[in-house]
C-alpha cells in the first residue's frame, strides 16, 4: 500500500490512542499544576483503574449478572458499571494514598515526593503483578470485525468509536466542572497560585484531595478504555503509558489540562503516523523525541502560561 | 567446615554484586545526593556500560551472532574507560536541554533516554545482537589464573575438599579485590570532591539554585559535571556487571534491578554521605537476597515472588522516607572545617 492510501487509517489510530493518552495526561497536569510535582505513579495508577475494572467485572459476573452485549459494541452492562466502579475505586484508593503518604511528606518538599511517587508506582504495579500474575489479561475475549467506512478507506471498530466518544464526553465535563462549579474554579485558583488560593479562603486541603480523585478517575477510565482497544491489558501497561503520558503534558504545557489534551492527541498520532517513516518498535521512541524537542524550543509547552 | 567454605563461596559472590550496586549507589549519590539531580534511568546507563565494554573487550562476532560489529578483545580497562565515556557522552546530551529546567524535566528525560536504550538494545541487532544478547564476554585476567589454579589443584590432589573448594573458587576473590579497589577509589575521590569548593558549590546548588546562581557560580555548567561524572561511574559499574556475568542481553537491565533497588538504597544508606551509599547497596542487598529466600520458603512461583519482594521494598522505602528520611547514616552538615 502506498503511503498515503495508509493515512486516513493511521490519523483513526492516532486520535483514538490520543484520547487515551489525553485521558491520563490531564489527569497528571492536574496534579502535576497543584501540588507542583510530576505523580511518577500516574502511569501505574492507569493500570491500577484498568485490573480494577476487571475485578469488578469478574465478581459481576460471578454474582450472575448477565452480559446481554449492547450491540454493535462487544460488551455489556458489567462493563459499563465496571467501568464507573473502578474510576470510582481509583479515585478513593489515590486519595488514601495522598493522606497517608504524599500529605504527610508535602512539608519536605517537591523532590522527597518525586521518591515517593516512584516507590508508589512500583509498589501498584507489583500488587498488580502479584494478584494476576505477568500473563495478559482479558475483559472481553471475542473478535470484534471492523467496520468499513466507504470513500475513506478506513476500518474502524464499534467499540473504537465507543472510545472515542467516551474520552471526548469525559473532557466535555471536566470542562463544566472546571469552569462552573465551585470546586472547579477554586481547582484553577489552585493551581494557579496555592498560596494565594489559601489566603483567599479556599480550603486547599478539600482542592486537593478533589484534583486527586479527578485526576485519577480520568487515568483509570483512559487505562480501562486502553485495555478494550487492545483487548488485554498487563502489569507493565502503566509503565508504557508513562512516557507518553509526561511528553503529552510537557508539550501541551504542565498545569494546563486543555494542554495536556492538545498534547496528548499529538503524541497518539505523531505516534500512529511515525510508523509510515520508521519501524513501529520505535514508536514509544517518537513521545520522547517530541518532547526533548518541545523543552528545547519551548519548554512552557504549547498553553503554558507560566 | 564444606559448609563454611560454602557459605563463604557465597559471601564472596554476594559482596561482588553487593560491591557493584555500591559503585551505582555512588554515583547516583554525586547526582541526587550531592546535587539534587533526579535521575530514574540509572538502568539506562548501566546497560549502557555493560554493552560498551563487552563490544570493547569481547570477542567478534561469531557464525550464530546478527551482530556485525563489536569485539575488539581490547584490555578491561579500557573497556571500563569506554563505558565510562559512552554514559558520560549520553549524559551531556541529556544534560542540554533539560538541566536549566525544574528537577522533574532531568526525571523524566533519564526516563526517557533509559527507554530509547531499551528499544535500541532489543531492535538494533547489527550492533547488539537483539535477544541473543553478548555471550563469552571475557572477565579480566581469568584465564591465567584459573589456569594457575587447575595447575595447583592438580600437582596437590590430596589437600581436604574443604580446600580444594576454597581455592577453588581463587578468582573470584580476586575479582572481589578488584570491585571493592574500585569502589574504594571512587569513595575516595567522592569525599575529596564533596570536601572541596567544587563540593560546595554543588551542595549550593541543591539547597537554593537561585542564591548559587546569584553568587556568581554558573550553575548548569556545575549541574552538567555532576550529571556526567555520576554517569560515568555507572557506566563503570556496567562494565564490571558485564564482565563478571560474561552474558547480557537486552532483559538483564529491566527498570527495576537498574533504577528502583539503587534508589532504594542510596535513600536508606544516607543520600548525600558516600559512606551510607555503600552501606545501604549492602544492607538493602542483604535484605534483597534475604527475602529471596522466604519466598522460597513460601514456595511461590518466580515472578509471584518476585513482586512480593519488591511490594516489601518499595513499602520499606516510603516507611524510610516518612520515620527517617536522611537514611542510616544521614549527611554530615559540615563536610569541610577551615581549622
Amino acid at each position: 500500500m502506498s503511503l498515503l492510501s495508509r493515512l486516513p487509517q493511521l490519523v483513526i489510530y492516532g486520535i483514538i490512542s490520543g484520547s487515551i493518552i489525553s485521558l491520563g495526561a490531564i489527569g497528571l497536569s492536574l496534579t502535576y499544576g497543584i501540588l507542583n510535582f510530576s505523580n511518577f505513579a500516574h502511569g501505574d495508577i492507569m493500570a491500577l483503574g484498568a485490573f480494577l475494572a476487571l475485578a469488578f467485572l469478574l465478581l459481576l459476573r460471578g454474582l450472575g449478572m448477565s452480559e446481554n452485549i449492547f450491540y454493535p459494541l462487544s460488551f455489556g452492562l458489567p462493563m459499563v458499571i465496571s467501568f464507573l466502579l473502578a474510576m470510582a475505586a481509583t479515585a478513593g484508593i489515590a486519595i488514601f494514598i495522598d493522606r497517608i503518604l504524599y500529605s504527610r511528606l508535602r512539608k519536605t518538599g517537591p523532590v522527597t515526593l518525586l521518591v515517593a511517587a516512584v516507590g508508589v508506582a512500583f509498589f501498584l504495579r507489583n500488587i498488580i503483578q502479584f494478584i494476576w500474575g505477568p500473563q495478559p489479561q482479558y475483559y472481553i475475549k471475542e473478535i470484534q470485525i471492523a467496520w468499513k467506512i466507504p470513500f475513506l478507506g478506513i476500518r474502524i471498530k464499534p467499540d473504537e468509536i465507543f472510545i472515542i466518544i467516551v474520552a471526548a464526553l469525559l473532557v466535555v465535563f471536566l470542562h463544566l466542572f472546571l469552569q462552573k462549579t465551585r470546586m472547579g474554579k477554586a481547582m484553577r485558583a489552585s493551581a494557579d497560585n496555592i498560596t494565594l488560593a489559601r489566603v483567599c479562603g479556599i480550603n486547599t486541603e478539600r482542592v486537593i484531595m478533589w484534583t486527586w480523585g479527578i485526576g485519577t478517575a480520568l487515568a483509570a477510565a483512559g487505562g480501562i478504555l486502553a485495555g478494550i482497544e487492545n483487548k488485554f491489558i498487563t502489569p507493565n501497561f502503566g509503565w508504557d503509558m508513562l512516557l507518553p503520558i509526561f511528553a503529552a503534558v510537557i508539550l501541551g504545557g504542565v498545569g494546563s489540562p486543555y494542554g495536556a489534551l492538545l498534547g496528548g492527541m499529538v503524541i497518539g498520532l505523531s505516534g500512529e503516523l511515525s510508523t509510515l517513516f520508521i519501524s513501529t518498535a520505535y514508536k514509544p521512541a517518537v513521545a520522547f523525541i517530541i518532547m526533548v524537542v518541545m523543552l528545547l524550543i519551548r519548554p512552557r509547552g504549547i498553553l503554558g502560561g507560566k | 567446615m564444606e559448609f563454611f567454605v560454602g557459605i563463604l563461596n557465597y559471601l564472596v559472590f554476594f559482596a561482588i554484586t553487593a560491591g557493584i550496586y555500591a559503585i551505582l549507589s555512588l554515583g547516583l549519590n554525586i547526582q541526587w545526593g550531592y546535587t539534587g539531580l533526579f535521575n530514574i534511568g540509572i538502568a539506562g546507563f548501566f546497560a549502557v556500560g555493560a554493552y560498551t565494554s563487552a563490544l570493547l573487550c569481547g570477542p567478534p562476532p561469531g557464525p550464530m551472532d546478527w551482530r556485525i560489529i563489536g569485539g575488539f578483545q581490547l584490555p578491561f580497562v579500557v573497556g571500563l574507560l569506554g563505558a565510562a565515556a559512552a554514559c558520560g557522552i549520553i549524559a551531556l546530551l541529556i544534560g542540554i536541554p533539560v538541566l536549566r529546567l525544574k528537577e522533574d524535566y532531568l526525571a523524566i528525560a533519564t526516563l526517557g533516554i533509559a527507554e530509547v536504550i531499551r528499544l535500541i538494545l532489543k531492535n538494533e541487532s547489527w550492533l547488539t545482537n537483539s535477544v541473543w544478547g553478548l555471550k563469552h564476554i571475557p572477565s579480566p585476567w581469568q584465564v591465567p589464573i584459573q589456569g594457575k589454579i587447575f595447575a595447583f589443584l592438580k600437582t596437590h590432589p590430596l589437600l581436604p575438599a574443604w580446600l580444594q573448594s576454597f581455592i577453588s573458587n581463587g578468582y573470584n576473590w580476586f575479582f572481589l579485590a578488584l570491585v571493592l579497589l574500585t569502589l574504594g577509589l571512587i569513595y575516595w575521590v567522592s569525599e575529596k570532591s564533596i570536601r572541596s569548593p567544587w563540593g560546595r558549590v554543588l551542595r549550593a546548588i541543591r539547597e537554593d539554585e537561585v542564591v548559587a546562581g546569584a553568587s556568581g557560580k554558573n550553575v548548569f555548567f556545575f549541574k552538567m559535571q555532576s550529571l556526567v561524572i555520576g554517569a560515568m561511574i555507572m557506566g563503570i559499574a556496567g562494565g564490571f556487571y558485564a564482565h563478571y556475568v560474561k552474558f547480557i542481553d537486552a532483559n538483564t537491565f529491566e527498570p527495576l534491578y537498574g533504577t528502583f533497588l539503587i534508589w532504594v538504597m542510596l535513600i536508606a544508606g544516607g543520600s548525600g554521605n558516600s559512606k551510607g551509599a555503600i552501606l545501604g547497596s549492602f544492607v538493602i542487598w542483604g535484605v534483597w537476597a534475604g527475602t529471596d529466600l522466604i519466598t522460597a520458603y513460601l514456595a511461590l512461583s518466580g515472578v509471584r515472588a518476585a513482586s512480593l519482594r519488591i511490594i516489601a521494598i518499595g513499602i520499606m522505602l516510603e516507611v524510610i522516607l516518612l520515620k527517617r528520611p536522611q537514611g542510616m547514616l544521614g549527611e554530615e552538615k559540615r563536610v569541610s572545617k577551615m581549622f
